[in-house]
């Protein structure tokens, strides 16, 4: 018999590997149906993202909202450079790695310390879930008012001087200056 | 013999007058270094491109710093139709601006810049403004006089005064909520409240690179400037923009001099004019009179 060359073992064992190695990564329908996002419960009652029913939007491409962790194909030039072979991490939540508390002193104290650390300048939880959601929904042409995906709180109407603690209407344009 | 005198009197202070100049421009050399900012300064980084004018930092700010209500409520978008400017009733506000051949406006947050050198605190001649190692420009109300010179100096027009106020009104405006949170390392209630991080809160000294990196990273989507990097001697709070500077409300002639540097020069002969002229110009008048003096002596003494 022939024996099989063994560059081409190699790559078909390689390429085996790979796929296995995919499988184990978190696929498309194997995330939560649900995300309950109550990050700012004080002024809003808690979110309650429908996981299942983006995936379906997205086609099943987690990398749309969650980057290269999963090990899906990179799109973003600025993140290949570094990310190209990165395949699957370890975190793949949004809080994994966008902390809730991004100006703390001790948040920017670990970053200021750290000078190995390339991603200096990522956005927070908060950012994170408003300029990935928001921007998504402004392309796809969805509802994409604060109150669209928010019910307010009466905390949050008194915060913002609206529903019972609205101002009595004023004819006068807003702000007025000096 | 007059006429001589006129002109003795002219060359006099001609002389005078260089040697004072003189004396102005080598004390000005060494005043002309520039502070460039206090090193461990905070800042705040506003990014033009991820504002959708939602006002949160409107409301939080009218919280924080226990300002009156507002005319109209703070989900109130319709405010946004009119140009409006920082009040003693709102420290900070959003305005928008629609952009030529672009489908969708910017929105632009105005407060107080809290500049590296700050023209608001060199006017100032009752010292009531302070420029805080933590990088905000605060002021003590209890000795404003209320002159309003602040307001006339500031290249932001951001001082705003109490005119509501009838027996003492005072300057108002915001103070990057020192008392309340940046004393304490804590960034200001905007930062916090703002949902997409338009507002990065850091060292300005960080900002400026997390700028130049964000513009580097994407350099399609920014203008290639850091405003308040360098305008007007730096300033605390800077800003990104999509649009060109101008077009979202910008003053893009202020140039990168601190304001006090325009005056300084001015400034520092004043003194000199206060306190040497009257008595140089008043011995060169004895001078030139001294012989007219004593040829009357002299009359005096033969009659």
């Amino acid at each position: 018999m022939e024996q099989i060359p063994k560059y081409l073992l190699s790559t078909v064992v390689a390429l085996l590997l790979c796929f296995s190695l995919y499988d184990t990564n978190a696929a498309a329908g194997e995330g939560p149906d649900e995300v309950e996002i109550d990050s700012l419960a004080q002024l809003y009652d808690p979110v309650f993202f429908d996981h299942a029913m983006h995936e379906e939007v997205t086609d099943g491409n987690c990398a749309v909202c969650h980057h290269h962790t999963l090990g899906t194909e990179i799109e973003d030039e600025n993140c290949m450079r570094c990310h190209a072979e990165s395949g699957a991490a370890d975190e793949i939540t949004c809080q994994g790695c966008h902390s809730g508390k991004r100006f703390e002193a001790e948040y920017l104290n670990k970053i200021d310390a750290d000078n190995t650390l390339y991603h200096r300048d990522k956005v927070g939880l908060k950012a994170a879930y408003h300029l990935r959601c928001m921007n998504c929904h402004a392309e796809m042409g969805v509802a994409n008012g604060c109150q669209d995906c928010h019910t307010r709180t009466d905390a949050g109407d008194k915060f913002f001087h609206a529903g019972n603690y609205a101002p009595p209407e004023s004819d006068k344009p807003a702000g007025g200056g000096h | 013999m007059k006429a001589m005198n006129r002109r003795k009197f002219l060359k006099g202070s001609l002389l005078g007058g260089a040697a004072a100049s003189v004396i102005s421009k080598s004390r000005n050399a060494d005043a002309s270094a520039t502070f460039g900012g206090y090193p461990e300064a905070m800042g705040v980084l506003v990014d033009l491109t991820r504002c959708v004018g939602c006002r949160s930092c409107e409301a939080a700010c009218n919280k924080e710093q226990g300002l009156p209500d507002p005319s109209h409520p703070f989900d109130d978008l319709s405010v946004l139709d009119h140009e409006r400017r920082t009040s003693e009733g709102a420290y900070t506000i959003v305005n928008r601006y629609e952009i030529p051949g672009q489908d969708h406006p910017l929105f632009r947050k105005i407060q107080c810049n809290h500049c590296n050198e700050p023209a608001c605190l060199t006017s100032c001649f009752v010292k009531a403004y302070t420029k805080t190692p933590e990088g905000a420009v605060i002021y003590d109300p209890t000795v404003c006089v209320g002159c309003r010179t602040c307001m006339v100096a500031c290249p932001f027009y951001v001082p705003a005064y109490s005119y509501s106020s009838v027996l003492n009104p005072v300057i108002k405006k915001c103070i990057f909520c020192y008392d309340t949170r940046l004393k304490f390392g804590r960034p200001p209630a905007c930062v916090e409240a703002c949902p997409r991080e338009v507002l990065t809160f850091g060292k300005r000294q960080d900002l400026i690179k997390i700028g130049h990196q964000r513009i580097r990273n994407y350099p399609d989507l920014y203008e290639d400037h850091i405003y308040g990097e360098n305008e007007v001697g730096g300033t605390s709070w800077m800003y990104l923009s999509s649009a060109p500077f101008e077009q979202v409300g910008f003053d893009t002639d202020l140039g990168t001099q601190p304001i006090l540097s325009y005056v300084k020069e001015f400034l520092t002969v004043v003194p000199m004019v206060l306190t040497i002229w009257p008595a140089l110009f008043a011995g060169f008048h004895l001078l030139a009179t001294r012989k007219d003096a004593q040829k009357k002596e002299e009359k005096s003494e033969k009659s």
